[in-house]
């Protein structure tokens, strides 16, 4: 039943648009963020470094990436939390809305939002960063929409189960971030401490960064079957977890 | 003609705490029906079984003839439902909410600016829900419980917070919904906001409903007791006074009296015994019992309490 979905996201998008620093926070920042990074690493380091560059034309829009996926995930969690403490969700569930309607509502804004960063960001890399990257564009987006889907999905399940809005944005970030340290985005998993190792296989972000860093240096889709593979799974895990144990109000 | 709401020997409990304990009751098509009681009396528990918001543990429900649980969506579509202490977006526009609300529902939807104008909203269709007051933001929730024509409305403690002019307004407004044919099923704990408003009261208390009627008839059977106080300087008034059949007491102060007596017959007795003896009066005035007296009477303690 998707009666109401689009009315819902539309207006869920005004008042997102509407909240003094939602926009600047999620969009601008993470923008100027990865210019400034870029300018920083491009003039810090000897253009012919081959980690400089590799981190550069790699690293950096992974990470930006990343970093977008996770600071909307972390809104959705904060958002989810508030309206739960507040009566929302209850006075929506006490209409014809079927419950999922109002939570693919919440993702569909956070997966535009999404987008229209790394749009912003294609557009200033454009203009600041030196040309000759051929990237996938289609294929990158399209591995950037899996990953950030299955990111939101542990953002559900974190989303579920906290029990009030104060704790919702620390303890998405305590899980959040720390995955990012294991996810082979600065270190490779193999190089990383036994432990940490074993941790950085389970979280779906490792899959998603080799995905995402792959199709970025151009293999084929074929050769990331396994992260595709694993990151549905996360998500199809961490979905029916959490509509077990969500709450309403 | 089948009651609207069917309910029978419903329990609910929250761990070992029994919120609803075998409460039955019928509502029946176009009155008001008001479950009264103290906070934490289990009304909200009762009203969100029945808007398929809580499965109750036993007993079953029946609303316009659906099972709220089974049949919650479809239900849904024929019932308006207004929730204590709900909140909204709070940067939501008036308009927005209740245009959303609109394309919620399947079947034709009030008219939603004439229900922003009845309800005294239209100057406020561009404001965020934030800025409302108390008593706009319930409005704004009747208009969002009303946006679907529904047969049955449920207000929860509907004016709990507002103040007094706020309360009267939307007392008027209820008067309204009923006048349009719908039954109301109202909670609250004013027993004022009862006694005016609803046709028939169930009074609730630990989960358990201990009286269901009129409130009128609730007052004669449990609180017979009328008292007529007046001012007069006849020397001889007293001694007529306590002849009055059916009259338990006459106190006598300065030139003030208090007679106490019992059942509605009290005040014309003293009326008639005042006209046939030609006793001049320079004040008169009955108090009667009320909601709250039954109340006290049957739970032994004060709603407020």
């Amino acid at each position: 039943m998707l009666r109401g979905l689009w009315k819902l996201t539309w207006i869920e998008i005004k008042i997102f648009l509407r909240e003094p620093l939602g926009a600047i926070g999620t969009i601008v920042i993470p923008v100027l963020v990865f210019l400034v990074a870029g300018r920083i690493a491009g003039h810090g380091l000897a253009p012919t470094s081959l980690a400089a560059s590799s981190f550069i034309t790699v690293g950096l829009p992974v990470l930006a990436s990343v970093l977008i996926a996770i600071s909307a995930v972390l809104s959705l969690v904060t958002i989810i939390s508030i309206y739960r403490e507040g009566g929302i969700l209850k006075r929506l569930r006490a209409t014809p809305l079927r419950p999922h309607t109002i939570l693919t509502a919440h993702v569909i804004v956070k997966l535009l939002l999404t987008a229209a960063t790394l749009a912003l960001m294609v557009l200033a890399g454009k203009r600041y960063y030196p040309s000759g990257i051929h990237v996938p564009l289609f294929g990158f987006t399209m591995a950037l929409l899996i990953s950030t889907c299955s990111i939101l999905s542990i953002g559900f399940l974190i989303a579920s189960i906290v029990p009030t809005a104060r704790f919702a944005q620390p303890i998405g970030a305590v899980i959040m971030y720390p995955m990012i340290a294991v996810s082979g985005l600065f270190v490779p998993v193999e190089a990383l401490p036994p432990a940490a190792r074993v941790v950085g296989k389970v979280v779906p972000l490792t899959y998603a960064v080799s995905l995402l860093e792959g199709i970025w240096r151009g293999d084929t889709w074929w050769a990331h079957t396994r992260d595709v593979a694993a990151l549905a799974a996360a998500f199809i895990v961490c979905t029916a977890l959490s509509a077990k144990v969500f709450r309403w109000e | 003609m089948r009651p609207v709401i069917q309910v029978s020997a419903i329990r609910k409990t929250y761990g070992s705490t029994v919120a609803v304990d075998e409460v039955s009751f019928e509502v029946n098509n176009g009155e008001i029906f008001g479950l009264i009681g103290p906070n934490g009396a289990g009304k909200t528990t009762t009203m969100e079984c029945i808007e398929g918001l809580r499965t109750p543990d036993r007993g079953a429900i029946s609303v316009l003839g659906l099972d709220p649980f089974s049949d919650v969506y479809q239900l849904q579509e024929r019932i308006g439902v207004q929730l204590q202490q709900a909140q909204l977006q709070k940067r939501i526009k008036v308009w927005e909410a209740v245009d959303l609300w609109a394309s919620l529902y399947r079947r034709k939807a009030s008219e939603g600016e004439r229900l922003l104008e009845q309800l005294g909203l239209s100057d406020k269709r561009n404001a965020w829900f934030m800025t409302l007051s108390g008593g706009q933001k319930q409005r704004l929730f009747i208009a969002l419980a009303l946006i679907n024509n529904p047969e049955v409305v449920f207000l929860d403690e509907l004016t709990t917070g507002l103040d007094p002019q706020a309360r009267r307004a939307i007392w008027d407004l209820v008067r309204g919904i009923r006048e349009r044919g719908k039954t109301v099923f109202l909670t609250t704990h004013l027993m004022e906001e009862a006694e005016r408003l609803c046709d028939r009261v169930a009074i609730i208390e630990h989960g358990r409903i201990i009286d269901i009627d009129k409130p009128a008839s609730l007052v004669n059977r449990h609180c017979p007791e009328r008292t007529v106080m007046l001012a007069t300087d006849d020397r001889t008034a007293a001694e007529r006074f306590r002849n009055i059949p059916r009259v338990e007491a006459v106190i006598c102060g300065d030139s003030q009296f208090t007679i106490r007596g019992r059942g509605d017959d009290l005040v014309t007795e003293v009326i008639h015994c005042l006209s046939e003896n030609r006793i001049r009066v320079t004040d008169f005035r009955t108090i009667l019992p009320n909601l709250e007296d039954v109340f006290l009477k049957l739970t032994g303690h004060s709603i407020r309490d």
